[in-house]
């Protein structure tokens, strides 16, 4: 009875080309030497564009761009002059939100209510904050007058392609350094139009550069001896690798990595918001989130409770065309992401915890994974330590708060973790406790960018949003 | 009834112990699950499903003061036919109207399937005693109202006498005979979420068949919020007692808009079997006709203007 009859957004919003160049010094030009790529809709796997992998004589171009805007322009420049760039491109991605909110969705595979309600405006609030600080560094509590880095070479991933070159790049500019951007293979669409978007605010050439590609690329983009700091978003593998390529050199680094997030919820906790919060938790953007609620720790007097909710929930939830909006859980990203939560979940079943998969019928074509829980998960399950990065949720027990924060920390991450309850005391000693970089109480994956965001522990170092973004890109 | 003190002092210290035992609401978290639902996308085939449910849904309200005999005649034809260029258009559910005016509306829906629903218990404060709001229902059944919407003692309620709130809905049902029940809670004056969920669980305890959110006299009235912790309670009390309480949302809805947005509230938090009138309704007065003039938008692909709808 009522069902909803299909809601799709118009796609006819975006203007993909058959092939996109590279965005260096202002313009888009091509590669000298590098070899193009299709980009796939995840949701249809069908090839949406081609773009190019950017060879070290690319990186070289950018590089050089990016130093020559720094030195003639934009670290000469008074920061109330780069707080007007950096409106300008807030009121530009606000004007083109629907159609950033379309692109990223059609590139990515996540449900058009999370790009155009979350990703988006947090975008368009991330340029704003910034924009705000540009004038105001003399105040952020750096020294009288903090000096930018030079060039920041930033490698993001695709879980949330625009914001996450928006955490990157806002307070770069705002500091008054420059970039070498280079988004993740899958999702290059929404960085090429924001490289779209600098033109229409007239950035001065050289500010920004946005280079595709893959791991290659990125590798001799934070080797290259130009840059002067290197911001990666990302797993922890290759968080690791590129740490091992900036030891000893003067380049300054953050990285923001893996995680996985325990949401701790207590016997007295609101439980239908808790439920909610649980769901925001793993299967906002199909769990593709690095600081995810994947590790769900309920206390045992209401696990039953809590669970039955759980599942009645989850059957609520809508899977299907991302384009849809009343769609609740899109496509996952990629074949090779999808194989490696399939690989990660068998592995779950074997080690003997139980399997619970909400009942949907998944489309035909294209990556497409079930809401999924696992119960009778114990500590030492592959599945409570690693992580998935997909919407599948591992439930654990606990009986007392001290044990909750014990299972909790065990873990080699320390990114983000949730507190339920309505005890504000609990709240406040839990959050004491956690080794999390964001401890979240009755919520969860809630984002403001005047908050800042980052990991403790293998979930990596530095801090984004907030005052405390700003000293990963100054002097100090 | 006949307690001794000593067993009506124990039964309202359990009833107020499981009461504050109930899980809390979370008043961030309620309000934004209900804006989140809020911007579910209703089109086409499901639009014209939801229009004529919520058709169906409404119970045709008219409580003022100026109330006369030739009014309620005239609401209780708007209810049987609600449309009368198009014999497709489903009838309301019921006619709302206060007691004295039941006989009235009795008479004026012979032969129809609309119900006849009276407000009762000194409404809307509900501030008499208990003999005269009793006489109140027993009046209002004997007219003819199949329905009767009773108010809560808020008073009672937020001083902590449970029972006393509880004795009274038990009496009132009782009087009702066979008569549905339907309890407003009158929220705006709860003012917190949690008290929402404790007098939705205190009312259905005490056998409510209904639980109503506003008598519409007190803002704020119905929100989805509220509606959505009164789902929730009503969701979970039937997990519990296996007993379906239905739900009533009054006040201030008066657009399509709005009624298909509680209607996703139902069908996502308590499942198709509650969208039905026999288990939700909307009291309103003027959002019938904006929900006819949708129904008819839809089918002719034209808006009518407002002078096409009858004003009753």
């Amino acid at each position: 009875m009522f069902e909803y009859a299909p809601a799709p957004e118009n796609p006819a919003v975006v203007d993909i080309k058959p092939a996109y160049g590279l965005f260096i010094d202002g313009r888009f030009v091509d590669s000298q030497g590098g070899t193009p790529f299709k980009t796939v809709n995840p949701a249809t796997e069908e090839v949406l564009s081609s773009v190019l992998a950017a060879s070290s004589a690319d990186v070289d171009r950018a590089v050089a761009a990016a130093r020559r805007a720094y030195d003639t322009v934009w670290s000469r420049m008074p920061g109330q002059e780069r707080a007007k760039y950096l409106y300008r491109l807030a009121r530009l991605v606000q004007e083109r939100a629907r159609e950033l909110a379309v692109l990223e969705t059609i590139d990515n595979g996540k449900p058009i209510r999370e790009s155009r309600d979350v990703d988006i405006p947090l975008v368009a609030a991330h340029f704003f904050y910034y924009a705000g600080w540009a004038d105001k560094l003399a105040h952020a509590g750096f020294g009288s007058s903090p000096r930018p880095l030079g060039i920041a070479g930033q490698v993001i991933p695709w879980n949330f392609p625009l914001l996450m070159l928006a955490w990157k790049i806002a307070p770069a500019l705002a500091c008054g350094n420059t970039v070498v951007l280079k988004p993740a293979e899958t999702t290059p669409l929404t960085a090429l139009a924001f490289a779209d978007l600098c033109q229409q605010a007239e950035l001065p050439p050289g500010v920004v550069n946005i280079l595709t590609g893959a791991g290659p690329t990125g590798s001799v983009l934070v080797r290259h001896p130009g840059i002067d700091k290197v911001a990666f978003t990302g797993s922890t593998e290759v968080g690791r690798a590129i740490a091992r390529e900036v030891a000893g050199t003067r380049k300054k680094l953050t990285l923001e990595l893996g995680g996985k997030a325990a949401n701790v919820v207590f016997d007295d906790a609101p439980l239908d918001q808790a439920v909610e919060g649980i769901v925001n938790g793993i299967f906002f953007n199909q769990g593709h989130v690095c600081c995810a609620g994947s590790r769900l720790l309920v206390q045992e007097s209401v696990v039953e409770d809590v669970l039955e909710r759980l599942k009645r929930r989850l059957s609520t939830l809508r899977l299907g065309d991302p384009m849809d909006k009343n769609t609740d859980i899109g496509a996952i990203n990629s074949a090779e992401q999808l194989a490696r939560i399939k690989a990660l979940t068998e592995v779950g079943e074997q080690e003997g915890a139980s399997r619970w998969t909400a009942s949907c019928p998944l489309p035909a074509r294209g990556y497409w994974f079930p809401p999924t829980l696992f119960t009778g998960v114990s500590q030492a399950h592959r599945i409570a330590r690693e992580e998935i990065f997909g919407p599948v949720l591992s439930v654990l027990t606990f009986r007392t708060p001290a044990e909750a924060v014990e299972k909790a920390n065990n873990t080699p991450y320390g990114l983000s973790a949730g507190v339920w309850t309505e005890k504000g005391s609990r709240i406040l000693w839990m959050a004491d406790r956690l080794r999390a970089g964001v401890v979240w109480a009755n919520t969860f994956n809630r984002f403001d960018p005047s908050s800042p965001f980052g990991g403790y522990k293998e979930s990596g170092f530095g801090r984004e949003g907030g005052r405390h973004g700003l000293e990963a890109y100054l002097d100090v | 009834m006949d307690q001794s003190p000593v067993d009506a002092a124990a039964a309202q210290a359990s009833l107020k112990r499981f009461l504050s035992g109930l899980p809390g609401v979370d008043q961030v978290g309620v309000e934004a699950r209900a804006a989140a639902l809020a911007t579910r996308s209703i089109k086409t085939t499901a639009k014209a499903e939801a229009l004529d449910l919520a058709v169906r849904m409404v119970d045709l309200t008219t409580l003022e003061g100026q109330d006369t005999p030739g009014k309620v005649r005239a609401l209780c034809a708007k209810a049987q036919r609600p449309d009368p260029s198009d014999p497709s258009c489903p009838h309301v559910a019921a006619v709302c109207v206060y007691g004295d005016m039941a006989a009235v509306a009795d008479e004026a829906l012979v032969g129809s399937n609309v119900e006849v629903a009276a407000v009762a218990t000194a409404f809307p404060s509900g501030r008499a005693a208990l003999e005269v709001k009793l006489a109140d229902v027993r009046a209002a059944v004997s007219a003819g109202a199949t329905e009767i919407d009773m108010v809560i003692d808020r008073g009672a309620f937020l001083t902590g006498r449970f029972l006393e709130v509880h004795d009274e809905i038990v009496a009132t049902k009782h009087a009702c005979g066979g008569a549905h029940l339907k309890v407003i809670l009158e929220t705006g004056e709860l003012a917190t979420y949690d008290n929402v969920r404790r007098a939705s669980w205190l009312a259905m305890l005490a056998g409510a068949d209904f639980i109503k959110t506003s008598t519409g006299k007190v803002s704020p009235a119905s929100t989805l919020p509220v509606a959505l912790v009164m789902l929730e309670a009503a969701r979970d009390f039937h997990a519990t007692t296996g007993r379906p309480v239905g739900v009533k949302v009054a006040g201030g809805i008066r657009t399509a808009k709005d009624a298909i947005r509680y209607l996703v509230l139902v069908k996502e938090t308590l499942g198709d079997a509650w969208l039905t009138p026999a288990l939700f309704r909307f009291g309103a007065s003027t959002l019938l006709n904006d929900l006819l003039m949708q129904r008819q938008r839809l089918a002719t692909g034209r808006y009518a203007g407002p002078d096409y709808f009858t004003l009753d």
